[in-house]
């Protein structure tokens, strides 16, 4: 084999139909610059969930108030309060490997200072919150283990409730009022953007838990229970370790259901992430089909130089060509239409990606992976397709090759 | 001198069906180096089949065939083509050229299925081949911008630049007009002559098939087929020489070295 005589050969012969090379070479594109935009937008939305499920916060466990049955009537979950601050602190003593603990209480409330007011989520929480959700503050200090403890009423507030309330100016020190009971502001939160269920983070308040419970809510039960594991490894055997050790402080016999529920990051991620995965396979899916109908045009342009180009093989084997070379120079022909086109198509598919984030705001990623992928396929495709057309050529008696007209 | 061809009662026999149908019968042949051979005969005589078998382009069905040492009838279909790279250069009635490639690429491509040759080498060989048919200020032209004797030239270029041991013609003068034909007659009498066709000095061995008397007497040795069988193989009695021909029809226009 003359590798580098044959790609010469190929070459020359591609160069001698300028047009037809051009034309064959668009479909392939087409096909790869679709799949590039497709990819990049299913990727783009990827990405995007990700971003906000890394939100939530590092290594977190979620545990959630289960549901009851009270005369046959079931509750959703979270709504009927089964979890205490006593399951909060037993599991901060006797579960190994908790970072951070903070137990929580929610209600939306319509809160006021002077004469602004506002619907808000108003969250009670454990100091240790802002440490789980990794949330720092942009203004002021975090309120204490001691205001938890003497249940002050300070507030922490997000920074769309901090625009709706004091316009412009710095809410540090003022008094909101939530359901007419005074609390300070001693900090203001960074944005945190919108969260996996599209709601909008930073309208919030955040109170520690004793106050919410004792001073606004008056409640004795918490929603639930936020939990940072000291490690990645530890998310998978440490859900267990609070089951067991809720089910036994809520004496749940055995075949019983959990009143409560564990959620860690990662199975709120994987359902998340599902959604935009199913929807890049699909976008690339489709954008494959118009790859693998530009490689059937270039099958069929093959097939059409290969008869056209019968004589010119009969004289090239009688001057001594294997059928060998015959067969690579169709091929590298065949490949070299599709990996142009592929090199072109990466090329348009990265611009149509940025047109489309540009015009229509959805975010798009391209990584380095699915463009090599994107190369890779393309010259699989020529290979595939013009390998037929190549054999069919090396296959030609020369005696008949010569005298075709 | 030793025979550069021989044939030993070499047959091809094709099958449709259950009809066997005898193109070559029993050939034995012998044809020594130097020598510029003419086959004639009527269509269907035989002879384009007999210079598909001695171009190792087709394999009898029975004998044997020796060319330059070489027993071809043993060889497989990729030896062939590189004993018809090295060995052989064929002429085409028509032509046969790459359209839309440059002459100087055409006479090349033999080259690129040759083994060792860097790619000055195989221009500047392809450049001494263009300028021994007199084209060498044509290299840059495409075929459809040259005349049919200079196509047929750059075919003979193309065929010379391996530096074969035998060209084989097939109606070479076919395609042409009488005194373009004459031209290539001249051609064919310079490199079967010698001097500077190739490395060693000597002269090309040719055989032509033709069905022109006229271009026949260019030849040294006339064979003339019928039924698969040679009928007749004699010397050329009275060789036209072309240099002498092209004179008696004047300097119409300028004629190659």
């Amino acid at each position: 084999m003359r590798p580098l005589a044959t790609a010469k050969i190929a070459w020359r012969a591609l160069r001698r139909n300028p047009m037809r090379s051009a034309l064959t070479t668009l479909g392939i594109i087409v096909g790869v610059g679709a799949v590039i935009a497709m990819v990049g937008i299913g990727n783009g939305a990827k990405a995007q969930v990700e971003a906000q499920i890394a939100s939530l916060g590092r290594n977190v466990i979620l545990v959630f108030s289960g549901s009851t049955t009270a005369s046959g009537l079931h509750t959703g979950m979270g709504s009927a309060g089964t979890l205490t601050v006593e399951d909060v602190d037993a599991i901060g003593r006797e579960v190994s490997g908790v970072a951070a603990i903070s137990p929580e209480v929610r209600t939306i409330s319509q809160v006021v200072a002077g004469n602004q007011n506002w619907a808000t989520q108003v969250l009670g929480e454990s100091p240790d919150y802002f440490d789980i959700r990794q949330w720092p503050l942009a203004e002021g200090t975090p309120f204490t283990d001691r205001d938890v403890r003497s249940a002050n009423k300070v507030a922490v507030i997000g920074r769309t409730t901090a625009r709706q309330l004091y316009a412009g100016d710095s809410p540090i020190g003022r008094i909101v009022r939530i359901k007419n009971v005074p609390f300070v502001i001693v900090g203001v939160l960074t944005p945190k953007g919108l969260s996996v269920m599209g709601t909008d983070q930073d309208d919030v308040l955040i109170v520690p838990y004793s106050a919410a419970m004792k001073r606004v809510m008056g409640t004795t039960t918490l929603r639930s229970i936020n939990i940072q594991a000291a490690s990645a490894t530890l998310l998978a055997s440490m859900p267990r370790q609070i089951t067991e050790l809720l089910r036994q402080r809520h004496r749940i016999g055995p075949g019983r259901d959990d009143d409560f529920m564990v959620r860690t990051q990662q199975d709120i991620a994987e359902a998340a992430t599902e959604t935009s995965r199913i929807m890049t396979t699909l976008l690339g899916a489709i954008a494959s089909v118009s790859l693998i109908v530009g490689g059937i045009g270039i099958m069929n342009i093959m097939l059409v130089s290969v008869t056209e180009r019968t004589r010119e093989i009969g004289i090239r084997m009688a001057v001594g060509a294997h059928a060998r070379d015959i067969l690579m120079q169709f091929l590298l022909e065949a490949i070299a239409l599709s990996s142009l086109g592929g090199v072109i198509g990466i090329a348009v598919g990265i611009v149509a990606a940025k047109v489309l984030s540009a015009v229509a705001n959805w975010p798009t990623l391209i990584s380095v992976g699915s463009i090599a992928v994107a190369f890779l396929f393309s010259a699989a495709v020529g290979i595939f397709f013009g390998f037929y057309p190549a054999r069919k050529a090396s296959r030609l008696d020369p005696i008949t090759a010569l005298h075709y007209e | 001198m030793g025979a550069l061809i021989t044939l030993d009662q070499v047959s091809k026999t094709y099958r449709t069906g259950d009809i066997a149908v005898h193109a070559v019968r029993e050939v034995s042949l012998d044809v020594g180096a130097g020598e510029f051979v003419a086959i004639m005969g009527a269509s269907g005589s035989g002879k384009s089949t007999l210079m598909n078998i001695l171009g190792c382009l087709d394999r009898p069905t029975g004998g044997r065939y020796v060319l330059d040492g070489v027993e071809v009838s043993e060889l497989d279909r990729d030896q062939l083509a590189d004993l018809r790279n090295r060995k052989l250069g064929f002429v085409f009635q028509g032509f046969h050229l790459l359209s839309r490639t440059s002459a100087l690429e055409n006479v090349e491509l033999p080259m690129l299925y040759a083994r060792g040759l860097t790619a000055t080498q195989q221009h500047e060989r392809a450049l001494r081949a263009l300028d021994l048919v007199g084209l060498a200020d044509r290299a840059d032209h495409h075929p459809n911008q040259l005349s049919g004797g200079q196509q047929q030239r750059v075919a003979i270029a193309r065929a010379l630049v391996n530096e074969p041991v035998l060209l084989l013609a097939d109606e070479p003068t076919g395609n042409l007009d009488s005194r373009t034909s004459v031209e290539i007659m001249g051609v064919f009498q310079r490199l079967n002559a010698g001097s500077a066709s190739r490395s060693n000095g000597q002269g090309i061995t040719i055989l032509m098939v033709t069905h022109e008397p006229d271009i026949a007497r260019y030849a040294t040795r006339t064979i003339i087929m019928r039924d698969g069988r040679i009928v007749t193989d004699v010397p050329v009695a009275e060789r036209l020489n072309a240099a002498d021909e092209l004179r008696r029809l004047g300097p119409l226009q300028p004629v190659g070295p």
